[in-house]
């Protein structure tokens, strides 16, 4: 049909993060088994409680089964045959930007994310992991004047290894999923965050994953603590080179917010989707969850995915706090062959809680996008109120849209709240606009975005703009 | 078609126009000119090909044309996309307007104007300057501010609908109107004003082809040509008096012309 062709044409932009840098690397051998973690734990000279925790968690992974239960259809995973830690080669020990490797600035400068004190983001403090490591941490020392703590993972393990021991794996325990598991005992780098109290951290936080190695799994791990009365508003980006093989990306991000505090965590998941008849492509299950430990606490989680090929998460919050707020808000696009799997928990333990829930789900080609959800009212949570909206939109007539909201309640003094709805982008639709003289491409993108704004109206505003372009983009060839 | 020679050239000629969708024959052999100024009435039963005509013109992508040509401005448009022809200056008047749920109606009659502005080397409007024009356009339609803030034709009525389509051609501005079943589903008053709209709109540059099963439209508006469609073809052609002969004759006749051919 002449539509299809043209969507084609106007609409097919190649994946423009699929290139990979070529940089030498230390990797250590494929496999997972007890050394393995002995060996990661020694190159990032870790103290003992860690390993401990590590190896724990392996034990507890190796007695598990990789779940089945979201029914994704993907090729068995050989954890034998994944590199669990891969770094660019580099100095000892790095003291200023000039001495990271230019090829590395490069890339993250070609990625849109500027790393040099010449040109790095004005509003934004990025910390940049490229593989299993940490490349760098822009505006250090700004934020430490106002006592922020914004580095990787690794040398919070080292600086503040306090707070790593008192909250790592508080909000998943490392025996939480098979993923979590795996993550604990393997996880080499990511972001750690400490805002102290009565602080509103005074610029974005930002982190930037970059997968690079096709063999490599990146197994990143974020910590984030929200003293009382403090705030933070984080991003996340990612993306990776195109392989023809699948790379697994098992992350686990832990949130905690105390009395007062608030954390507005959002991402725009990019990674490389595959090609159109699935081959390739990032698998992405990941653990992220937030708990409202204080009074008043409110956890925000907002989300952009439309790579991968496989999305398997559901950002969460433990609402323990009395009247703690819990947000989650998402987009999930689907186009060719991905399948995504997500969407949240909302657990009100304490009384008073809040959660609001927004999911919109967009499936094109030949995808399926699913939104699973849990809202669960515990004993003790009286007066707690939950309000979900699930739309789905289809695009084409092979994709498919699924919504499973689970709700569970141990307190009749309290409200749950569940809408739902399915739409499709007609022909009629688009050819009512095109009729106003309206283009092809902007017809299909004002339509997506139509669908997508109370979501869109919760992300910064650089992360807005950018989904937008970003949806536009992912629906090549996909309405017929 | 009237053979007397015209001062100006035609809008849009429709040249012997064979048309199907899913291989099914629709349109056999169509020939229609219209020139600035004039307004035709086609008239025919449900199913006669009035609509699918309308839409070809607009350029809908599920209907192929077999053979003959479209022309407008002179230029063959058979192959250009349906925005390439809005741009330029067809306007299509849906029978049936498609809600487009999340897209506010002020941003779409924006986009959709400066898509046109665009095509005529004016000015493309922001949005206050753009709001000062749609205040002046809604007064030809008697629709409400309130309308602009909601979604494209979600929840309208259908009164409401067929305004917000004479509201479109009002900021369009379209050198040719093909208006399908505007009438449809209007009570007297309704019609009236978007009759009133329709005539505001068009001047001695324009041309209108109205679509319609009813001689009401045309006691408000009054066509120089009807044509009557019947399976695929104009069958007949003539002054309004045509139209009021319909009225009383009704359509069975053409059924009689359809089972001769």
């Amino acid at each position: 049909m002449v539509n299809e062709n043209l969507v084609e044409d106007v609409v097919k932009e190649p994946y423009k993060y699929g290139f990979v840098t070529d940089i030498e690397t230390e990797k250590i051998a494929k496999g997972l088994n007890e050394d393995t973690i002995r060996l990661i734990s020694q190159k990032k000279e870790e103290p003992k409680y860690l390993l401990d925790f590590r190896l724990k968690a392996f034990k507890k992974w190796q007695t598990m089964d990789e779940p089945d239960w979201a029914g994704l259809g993907y090729k068995q995973i050989d954890y034998q045959d994944i590199i669990y830690y891969s770094a660019p080669k580099q100095k000892e020990k790095i003291s200023s930007l000039d001495e990271v490797d230019p090829k590395l600035l490069e890339t993250f400068d070609k990625l849109g994310i500027p790393l040099t004190e010449q040109k790095k983001l004005t509003n934004v403090a990025v910390d940049a992991v490229f593989d299993s490591v940490s490349i760098a941490t822009t505006f250090r020392e700004e934020l430490a004047e106002h006592g922020v703590i914004f580095c990787s993972i690794s040398e919070a393990v080292k600086n503040h290894s306090d707070l790593i021991e008192k909250y790592l794996g508080t909000v998943v325990p490392a025996s939480d999923n098979y993923f979590a598991a795996l993550n604990s005992a393997v996880f080499s780098d990511g972001s750690f965050v400490y805002i102290p109290k009565g602080v509103t951290c005074p610029m974005d936080l930002s982190s930037y994953f970059r997968i690079n190695s096709g063999d490599s799994g990146q197994f990143e791990r974020t910590l984030i603590i929200a003293e009382e009365s403090s705030s933070v508003s984080y991003l996340e980006g990612c993306t990776a080179p195109m392989f023809d093989t699948n790379t697994l990306h098992a992350a686990v991000v832990e949130l905690i917010a105390l009395d007062d505090a608030s954390i507005k965590y959002s991402t725009v998941q990019n990674w490389y989707a595959g090609d159109e008849e699935g081959v390739g492509g990032i698998f992405n299950f990941v653990t992220k969850r937030g708990k409202c430990l204080g009074k008043r606490s409110k956890i925000s989680w907002s989300q952009v995915e439309t790579g991968s090929a496989i999305t398997w998460k559901y950002p969460s919050c433990l609402l323990l706090g009395e009247a703690s707020v819990g947000e989650f808000y998402s987009v999930a696009l689907t186009n060719n062959l991905q399948q995504a799997d997500t969407g949240t928990k909302m657990i009100h333990i304490g009384p008073k809680t809040k959660s609001t829930i927004v999911s919109k789900g967009i499936s094109a080609g030949n995808s399926i996008n699913s939104y699973r959800g849990l809202v669960k009212m515990g004993t003790k949570a009286t007066g707690s109120r939950n309000y979900s909206q699930c739309d789905s939109m289809l695009i084409g007539d092979q994709a498919s849209a699924n919504t499973f909201p689970y709700i569970k309640s141990q307190q009749p003094n309290s409200e749950i709240e569940h809408e739902a709805s399915t739409c499709s982008i007609s022909e009629d639709q688009l050819f009512y606009l095109q009729s106003r003289g309206i283009e092809f491409e902007e017809a299909i993108s004002m339509m997506v975005s139509g669908f997508c704004r109370d979501v869109f109206n919760q992300l910064p505003m650089e992360f807005a703009a950018e989904a937008d372009k970003l949806l536009a983009l992912k629906l090549e060839g996909s309405v017929g | 078609m009237a053979s007397k020679m015209k001062e100006s050239d035609p809008i849009l000629e429709v040249e012997n126009l064979f048309a199907s969708t899913d291989n099914l024959p629709i349109l056999k052999g169509v020939s229609l000119t219209v020139y600035p100024g004039e307004i035709h009435a086609i008239m025919g039963r449900n199913g006669c090909g009035k609509s699918t005509l309308s839409k070809i013109i607009a350029g809908h992508p599920s209907y192929n044309i077999t053979n003959g040509d479209i022309k407008f401005s002179g230029a063959n448009i058979n192959s250009l996309e349906p925005e390439e022809r809005a741009q330029s200056g067809i306007f299509l008047g849906f029978q049936y307007p498609i809600e487009i749920p999340g897209v506010s109606n002020l941003e779409f009659l924006r986009v959709s104007t400066n898509a046109r502005r665009k095509f005529l080397n004016k000015e493309e409007l922001d949005t206050f300057d753009f709001e000062e024009l749609v205040k002046e356009k809604l007064e030809l339609v008697k629709m409400d501010h309130a309308f602009l803030t909601r979604s494209v034709n979600q929840g309208f009525s259908g009164g409401e609908k067929k305004r917000n389509e004479i509201l479109q051609m009002a900021l369009l501005e379209p050198k040719i109107a093909i208006l399908d079943e505007t009438d449809s589903g209007l009570d007297i008053d309704a019609l009236r004003i978007v009759a009133s709209g329709i005539k505001k709109i068009s001047n001695a540059q324009t041309g209108i082809i109205l679509i319609t099963h009813y001689q009401r439209l045309l006691d408000e508006i009054e066509p120089n040509y009807v044509h009557v469609m019947a399976d695929g073809q104009i069958i007949k052609t003539g002054g309004s008096d045509l139209a009021l002969e319909l009225e009383k004759k009704g359509y069975e006749w053409t059924d009689n012309f359809v089972k001769e051919t």
